[in-house]
């Protein structure tokens, strides 16, 4: 029996399947980012190395764990909660098979139990990738299968849900935009799963011996399909709740429908082939194809990435144009409302993803210059400020709208959740930038010790590289105290928050901005902030990428 | 708004504003100038690395460099007991990676071309040579040649920067290289 209720916030009418849906698996993500988030702290103080808190078994366990939990359980827990809140709360409409979802909610929760106990038991320290042959325990291989079954049951669900939408006529015309973003998210993680069956299926069997041997390059290209792939689902995800903030907070319409859905098309096309970023200095691959699969194509995803990276804050800029902020290039910009983590987080993660993660990732997925980075440090820094200053930071601004929308409680702890996005964002921020810093100067990736106590023949980092380390310990530091806070600030308002008596005042905001949303249409609106700000970013891109060419002609000759 | 179905049931016939769509294009034509960088790099670049990579064992190839260790040991590399080498510059020059050491100690000759073969005796490990920062992921079984010309002298450190199981962070090696004499 599907039920609904109507949400007094927003109007919309919610089937409650879907309501307890979104909640229990918004709620096990979170609960995952705090485990994940605890052994992160551990690697990065472990790092640091004048702390080096951990003994290496421990700190290359803690890796793993920091690594699978987070990369994967708590986003791939919220990315499960956005498709329910995209498909069936957006289109109003009752989600498809609720008893299957719940059971995708199991199968993810005792894949993601069994892997975590496999890695705390100690001998399945093989860190997320498990590049064979280091072999880790089958039921760490299981529960990745089993955690996997259970998203992929989640993204059939979101297209039965459209399925049913269409059928019953809860909308008209074409699905919302975030929808089509969700959607985009959806067709990638299906591919990406597909890839991590196709490995990991042969790698358990391996493990528990009915496998002889299997091919490393191979195990690579075929895991990093998934790898990769699944960094994808996080981007055309956070995109979509830009766009989703952009709509709530300031009811921001899209300048153009047609260049935003291109832009996620050209995700569907191209963004989930990538695999080769992380092959670019393997033996055994052509040149021909490295090149063509690292840079998606043409760069045509990153072109996509680009015209977000303009539409976005461009929607923004036209809403508030719209609503008078006139004055100049950035009054728009000014009069934002910055003390709304909501509206912080949501504009930190779309300059730091841009300007930190997608400047580093494609320089560093070029395929020469990958040999001045591959492994290093800089890797980690690249995609913490993708996946943490990105995906997180965003996913942490939609939470401080859904949450207590969906529960209907105030917020709790709203003083302290002002600063949570920039403690957070900036203390990630630095996180990435020191990484990228030390990896600049040789620093390896997933290593217990740069100086090299134990080791017979020594080699001395310049010390420059510890201080980065050092720096990258307190910016952790600081970034794990936003995480904090916004751990608090959901679990408190989950348990104790007072009922909500008025909407939000953005959301007042936003179901009152009918009239706005008319304008910022194409031809009618122009955004010259936006625009400049684009030029900035490019200047920045083409400087960052040529400098790292300088770099590698100054290296030893190879060929 | 996003969140809601395009206002208008044909958006795709809507006129795209100006600027958009100037952004689009160089956009475009930024992503083609990186694009067309790589292979560029290929033909007038000096850091390219090569396809050249053959399957091998762990046997076949640790008896090349035992091989080569033997005909061009200089001495040890101080109370380590690791071997240091000197091949003949433009020679196919052998370093193996296992836990947790790389074998053996080489030295080059500023400006020569040296055919270094890179393998793994065990599980996969990283070629990072320090501070030029050159990093190559060394695989079991397979054999890849990476042609090599120092352009500095001195001391350089190998490090694995590959996860290789509890000992990964004592995996060092060395490769000095000295003036032509």
């Amino acid at each position: 029996m599907t039920g609904f209720r109507t949400c007094p916030t927003t109007g919309f009418k919610i089937d409650l399947n879907a309501d307890k849906l979104i909640k229990w698996n918004a709620v096990s993500a979170v609960i995952f980012l705090l485990i994940g988030g605890l052994f992160g702290i551990l690697v990065a103080l472990t790092r640091w190395p004048a702390v080096h808190i951990l003994p290496p078994d421990l700190f290359y366990l803690a890796l793993t764990a920091h690594g699978l939990d987070v990369l994967l359980v708590w986003i791939i827990f919220f990315e499960v909660a956005l498709l329910y809140f995209a498909s069936s709360v957006l289109l109003q409409c009752r989600i498809a098979t609720p008893k299957m979802a719940w059971l995708a909610f199991i199968l993810m929760w005792v894949g993601a139990l069994m892997t975590n106990v496999a890695v705390l038991m100690g001998d399945s320290s093989v860190m997320f990738t498990s590049y064979v042959p280091m072999k880790a325990a089958p039921s760490f291989y299981l529960g990745i299968i089993l955690f996997a079954v259970g998203a992929l049951i989640a993204c059939f669900i979101f297209f039965g849900t459209l399925v049913i939408a269409k059928q019953e006529k809860t909308y008209e015309g074409s699905i919302p935009l975030v929808t089509f973003g969700a959607m985009t998210a959806a067709i990638i993680a299906i591919f990406t799963i597909a890839s991590g069956a196709i490995i990991l299926i042969p790698t358990l069997l391996w493990s528990v011996g009915y496998v002889g041997s299997i091919d490393t390059v191979m195990y690579k290209v075929v895991w990093w399909a998934m790898g990769h792939s699944s960094q994808q689902i996080n981007v055309s995800a956070h995109i979509a709740c830009w766009y989703a903030l952009a709509a709530i907070l300031f009811g921001a319409k899209p300048l153009s429908e047609k260049v935003s859905r291109m832009a996620f098309f050209m995700y569907i096309l191209f963004l989930q082939i990538a695999s080769a970023h992380h092959l670019l200095v393997e033996p055994g691959l052509s040149s021909e194809y490295k090149i063509f699969n690292t840079s998606y194509a043409l760069y045509l995803a990153v072109l996509g990435s680009m015209i977000h990276g303009l539409t976005v804050p461009g929607a923004v800029e036209a809403a508030q144009r719209a609503k008078g902020y006139n004055k100049g290039l950035f009054e728009w910009l000014r009069k934002a409302p910055w003390g709304n983590p909501s509206f912080s987080g949501f504009a930190l993660s779309v300059v730091m993803f841009g300007f930190l993660g997608g400047i580093s990732g494609v320089m560093m997925g070029t395929e020469q210059l990958n040999i001045i980075i591959h492994n290093t440090i800089y890797v980690p820094g690249h995609f913490h400020a993708t996946v943490v200053t990105g995906t997180t930071l965003a996913f942490m601004a939609m939470s401080y709208w859904l949450v207590p929308v969906l529960w209907q409680k105030e917020l709790v702890g709203a003083g302290m959740a002002k600063w949570q996005p920039y403690l957070f964002g900036i203390g990630m921020g630095l996180v990435a930038t020191f990484q990228m810093g030390a990896g600049t100067l040789g620093v390896p990736r997933r290593h217990w010790d740069m100086n090299f106590a134990d080791a017979m023949i020594n080699y001395d980092f310049p010390a420059a590289a510890n201080l980065m380390m050092a720096g990258n310990g307190i910016a952790a530091i600081i970034a794990t105290v936003g995480g904090v806070i916004f751990l608090y600030n959901m679990v408190a308002t989950i348990l104790w928050g007072k009922p909500l008596q008025n909407a939000p005042k953005a959301e007042e905001e936003a179901v009152a901005a009918g009239p706005v949303a008319a304008h910022g249409s194409a031809g009618t609106m122009a955004v010259p902030g936006t625009f400049v700000l684009a030029l900035i970013f490019l200047t920045a891109f083409i400087l960052y990428y040529f400098v790292n060419w300088k770099y590698l002609a100054s290296v030893w000759g190879l060929s | 708004m996003a969140i809601f179905p395009p206002p208008q049931r044909v958006w795709w016939n809507e006129p795209v504003e100006k600027s958009e769509v100037f952004w689009v294009s160089i956009a475009l034509i930024w992503a083609l100038i990186m694009f067309f960088m790589m292979p560029y790099w290929h033909l007038t670049g000096e850091q390219n690395l090569s396809n050249e990579a053959y399957r091998t064992t762990p046997d076949a190839f640790g008896a090349k460099v035992e091989a080569m260790v033997d005909q061009y040991k200089v001495r040890e590399e101080g109370d380590t007991g690791v071997p240091v080498v000197r091949p003949p510059a433009g020679s196919d020059v052998y370093m193996l990676a296992r836990l947790w050491e790389w074998y053996p100690v080489l030295e080059f000759e500023k400006g020569e071309t040296y055919r270094l073969h890179l393998s793994s005796m065990d599980w996969q490990h990283g070629f990072s040579l320090q501070p030029e920062n050159i990093n190559i992921q060394i695989h079991p079984n397979y054999d890849m040649v990476v042609t090599m010309t120092p352009t500095s002298t001195g001391e350089f450190g190998v490090v694995c920067n590959e996860f290789c199981g509890v000992g990964h962070h004592t995996m060092v090696g060395k490769i000095y290289v000295v003036d032509k004499k």
